[in-house]
């Protein structure tokens, strides 16, 4: 197994970025002292355990707690009723106040959170909360997002927008509908260009719900003060979080405090709001600390990744060139809509492809259903996308008889070219990564094809994404009166390394070592605003932020020592600056930094814009295959992974996000998927649901950022976290057409689907069962 | 609930006593009387290999293993590891060959690396992935791991080495 990263990469003047500097939190996290909030214990604090819906779509005709109540050592056990003299309207979410804290009167997905018992000890908790009995009157559900669309069966009585986003304001209120986002983008005129093709292709793709399983599982902890309200939450956004309790308990900002500590993974499951308006009203009301922690079964009940229909059209000239395409994307987002509308929109623009295409129309639909809530899940609906517009592309390229590396070669979009949003191209590499793949695979060399049983393969994909936007960070940058520097920044440190990159970036500008500036972790009465981590945007968002704090930190320290009649470039060390001001060790200087990008929303019509992204972020995969012409097992013998991130900050942990996301997409194409009867999540452990072990992966990894650099971002770099998902599940699909003929267009390829496929091409289709 | 009981076992080379019920696991009694959270609970059944302890020598899976069978024996955690702030050579491959993200499955690999070496001196790749396969690493940070292995084992040959000459 290996992993090579190009050393091509600058290292910047004073030697921090562009260093591969291991961990800042390294000793903890081997040594098991890592304190992430699954540790925290207070006094006095109650467990939760949450008695779940076991009906997808319901009224409730009554909830009987007589028994659990009457179990020794439990507390109480709590309603919405209950919810409702802490929160009068306890509906929570980011795009949508959908979501009761408990359910209100009615259930919308089996599992969904009733009611809850509280006890010192989970075990009672646990056992109690066996004993409640909920009566429902079914009623009829809704799963299959095409169907939801259009079908009669309404998850929602009314659409309940948030007010946060001016696309959504037109749904306020709107009835008889499970579309809660129509997102349409219209370029040139996509009909005329069709019938002037010379080839025209259509074809279906559908990708199946999947979970994030982080493994710390989602925890918050809510904790009444003298001034308000504490919340320690393993969660990706503490500011979003106190913005949006501030509003449900219509108390200001600065009585809530949330507290984050590194989190044991998130990958978008900790995103936005999730167990903290519970934790927190369980602890108003009770006047305890209450934790409440979900279970690695608990989390399917919670947040979930979008299954997809996406069918798409392209008119192709007699060049090869593509002259028209058609999108509509289907996102089902299950019963509450959670960031769903967003992914619907940020992703959905781009759901041509990287492709220089003059007429587009695309229509991006999200849905509600009576299953569990989609959100977003390390790629934002970019990897849907992508299996689709690319495995679309093979078909086309195998149709009309091109090479599918020079198809793509001749349709790709170029720096300086329009986007179908009307966006020109800038700073991203999207040619040099596809080249680099097709390069580093051995695309033009001759390739061993197997014989026998063991046919083999090679498929290569290449996609894009856009930066969520407008968003904001702000940093400050505190130094000491003895020169030691600490960061103070909002952003959450899941394991992507941002710690240690940010305190790379503050190194580089005060020209310290990395490894003594200390990180403070995410705190809303200390840490300073940031939207949230999210979609990769924080080594550009909060990474700009921290350059400007660094730098405002350093004009301080500059104009200070002027102040003291001291030459330029003087050297004189810090601290003896300090003593110099202050006559002794004492004193701060602070630097603060705040960035926001500019940013042109969509046409409301059109879904035109010409500013619509801060930057964008590109990944390719190929990959080299066995088919088992027996079984229809796959097995992937190697996979090569290209992105553009720019100019890495820390190669090494760019080098780990490359591979570990591929890794990721990997399971979410081979293995992973939630199944669902009658809407009841059948497979909802680690045993049955099947997440990538060592033992799974391509014995060849190989990762690869190509030299390239965003001149917005700091020291030129961008986002890197989700860019290896995209390529990953068509580049097998695209393979297993190479090795055997025969085309996968739903996820994930299982060995059954591979084998039912073959059996179908030779005409000996096996019997459904 | 159930009544507690005592028990007494050796804890990272110390004896210690424990009240605990029939139902507490090794995880719930390390977290909660002891302080030590380096063995954690994810899936809650004994796959992911988060909560890896070793009784009497044997790696065991501490959310399923009952804390009262541990009357008597000799408890290692991932805590024990390092000395006087110094990591154990495994801890340190680990560190240099980046072979962790989150860090919530890191001491379980860990603590199943220190076995594997043991058993193992010089294990080739496939020994290592079959013997880390019941361990999960959610982050993906399994060709790190690898790496970190290999590294660990080639300084711990260096080591014997050394020392023999």
């Amino acid at each position: 197994m290996s992993v090579t990263l190009l050393k091509t990469h600058p290292l910047m003047p004073n030697g921090q970025v562009g260093r591969d500097v291991p961990r800042l939190e390294s000793m903890a996290k081997v040594t098991g002292r890592e304190d992430y909030t699954h540790n925290l214990r207070l006094p006095g604090m109650l467990h939760a355990k949450i008695v779940r819906s076991t009906v997808a779509h319901g009224r409730i005709l009554s909830i009987h707690t007589e028994e659990a109540a009457a179990v020794p050592g439990v507390h109480s056990v709590v309603t919405c009723a209950d919810i409702r003299t802490i929160i009068p309207e306890p509906y929570f979410g980011p795009a949508f106040h959908d979501q009761p804290i408990l359910a209100d009167g009615k259930v919308r997905y089996v599992g969904e959170a009733v009611c809850v018992v509280l006890s010192h000890d989970p075990h009672i908790a646990d056992a109690a909360a066996q004993l409640v009995l909920v009566d429902y009157e079914e009623l009829p559900a809704v799963y299959d997002e095409v169907e939801a669309a259009t079908s009669n069966v309404y998850v929602h009585e009314t659409l309940k927008p948030a007010g946060t986003f001016p696309d959504l304001k037109h749904l306020e209120g709107k009835r008889d509908t499970n579309v809660a986002l129509d997102y349409r983008l219209i370029r040139g005129d996509a009909e005329a260009a069709f019938a002037q093709a010379a080839h025209v292709f259509e074809h279906d793709f559908t990708t199946q719900q999947v979970m994030h399983t982080p493994f710390e599982p989602m925890i918050s902890v809510g904790e009444p003060t003298s001034t308000g309200l504490t919340i320690y939450t393993a969660s990706q956004s503490p500011s979003f979080v106190r913005i949006e309790m501030a509003r449900l308990l219509k108390w200001p900002e600065n009585r809530i405090r949330v507290k984050t500590s590194h989190l044991g993974g998130g990958f978008g499951a900790k995103l936005y709001i999730k167990l903290e308006a519970l934790a927190a009203a369980l602890a108003l009301y009770t006047g305890r600390p209450v934790r409440v922690a979900l279970t690695m079964e608990e989390q399917f009940y919670t947040i979930t990744k979008h299954a997809t229909t996406f069918r798409i059209k392209s008119g192709v000239d007699t060049d090869g060139k593509v002259i028209a395409r058609r999108c509509d994307v289907w996102w089902n987002g299950g019963a509450y809509a959670d960031i769903g509308p967003r992914v619907t929109q940020k992703s959905g623009f781009t759901a041509a492809g990287p492709y220089d295409i003059d007429n587009v129309y695309l229509e991006s639909v999200a849905v509600y259903t009576n299953r569990p809530p989609a959100g977003a899940l390390r790629g934002f609906g970019i990897p849907q996308l992508v299996w689709a517009y690319e495995s679309h592309t093979d078909l086309i390229a195998r149709g009309i008889g091109m090479d599918p590396v020079e198809f793509r070669r001749k349709n790709i979009l170029r720096d300086g070219r329009p986007h179908a949003t009307g966006t020109v191209m800038k700073d991203a590499a999207i040619p040099e990564v596809l080249e680099r793949t097709a390069e580093r695979i051995g695309w033009d060399k001759a390739f061993d094809r197997g014989t026998g049983t063991i046919r083999r393969g090679r498929g290569i994909a290449i996609g894009f994404k856009a930066s969520i936007s407008p968003t904001t960070s702000v940093a400050i940058v505190n130094v000491s009166a003895d020169g030691s520097v600490t960061l103070y920044s909002s952003t959450v440190d899941m394991g992507q390394g941002s710690d240690t990159a940010m305190a790379q970036i503050v190194a580089e500008v005060l020209n310290v070592p990395t490894e003594g500036v200390c990180v403070v972790r995410p705190d809303t009465d200390v840490t300073p605003y940031d939207m949230a981590t999210l979609g990769s945007r924080s080594t550009f968002h909060m990474g700009n932020a921290v350059r400007l704090a660094a730098e405002d930190a350093k004009k301080k320290l500059d104009d200070l020592a002027a102040e003291l009649g001291l030459p330029e470039r003087s050297n004189i060390p810090v601290d003896q600056l300090f003593k110099k001001r202050y006559g002794m060790q004492a004193g701060n200087v602070i630097g603060i930094g705040s960035f926001i990008p500019t940013y042109k929303s969509p046409d409301h019509d059109t879904g035109l814009s010409d500013n619509v992204t801060p930057f964008w972020m590109i990944g390719a995969t190929a990959v080299e295959i066995e088919v088992d012409t027996e079984t229809g097992h796959v097995t992937v013998t190697r996979m090569v992974n290209v992105c553009d991130v720019g100019t890495p900050l820390n190669p090494k942990v760019v080098e780990t996000q490359i591979s570990g996301a591929a890794v990721m997409q990997y399971g979410f194409t081979m293995s992973e998927k939630m199944e669902l009867d009658a809407g009841q999540v059948t497979n909802a452990s680690l045993a049955d649901y099947k997440i990538p072990s060592i033992l799974d992966i391509p014995p060849l990894m190989e990762s690869e950022a190509v030299v390239a650099t965003q001149h917005s971002g700091p020291f030129g770099a961008k986002g890197v976290g989700e860019s290896a998902t995209f390529g990953v599940s068509p580049a097998i699909a695209n393979a297993i057409e190479d090795a055997v003929g025969v085309r996968i267009t739903s996820l994930p390829i299982t060995p059954e689907a591979v084998y039912r496929a073959m059996r179908a091409a030779a005409n000996q289709p096996l019997e459904d069962f | 609930m159930a009544d507690l009981s005592t028990i007494s076992f050796t804890l990272n080379g110390r004896p210690v006593t424990a009240r605990i019920a029939p139902h507490h696991t090794v995880v719930e009694v390390l977290q909660n009387e002891f302080g030590l959270f380096g063995a954690r609970e994810s899936c809650g059944q004994g796959l992911c290999g988060c909560c890896t302890v070793r009784v009497d020598g044997d790696p065991v899976s501490g959310c399923l293993f009952l804390a009262a069978f541990l009357e008597g024996t000799r408890v290692d955690t991932v805590e024990s590891l390092a000395r006087g702030g110094v990591p154990s050579v495994v801890q340190q491959a680990f560190i240099e060959a980046g072979a962790f993200q989150c860090g919530f499955c890191t001491p379980g690999f860990i603590m199943m690396t220190e076995r594997l070496l043991e058993e193992h001196p010089d294990p080739d790749e496939d020994l290592i992935r079959h013997y880390l396969s019941g361990n999960l690493c959610r982050c993906g940070t399994y060709p790190e791991i690898v790496a970190a292995v290999q590294l660990a084992a080639r300084r711990k040959s260096e080591a014997r080495l050394d020392k023999a000459s």
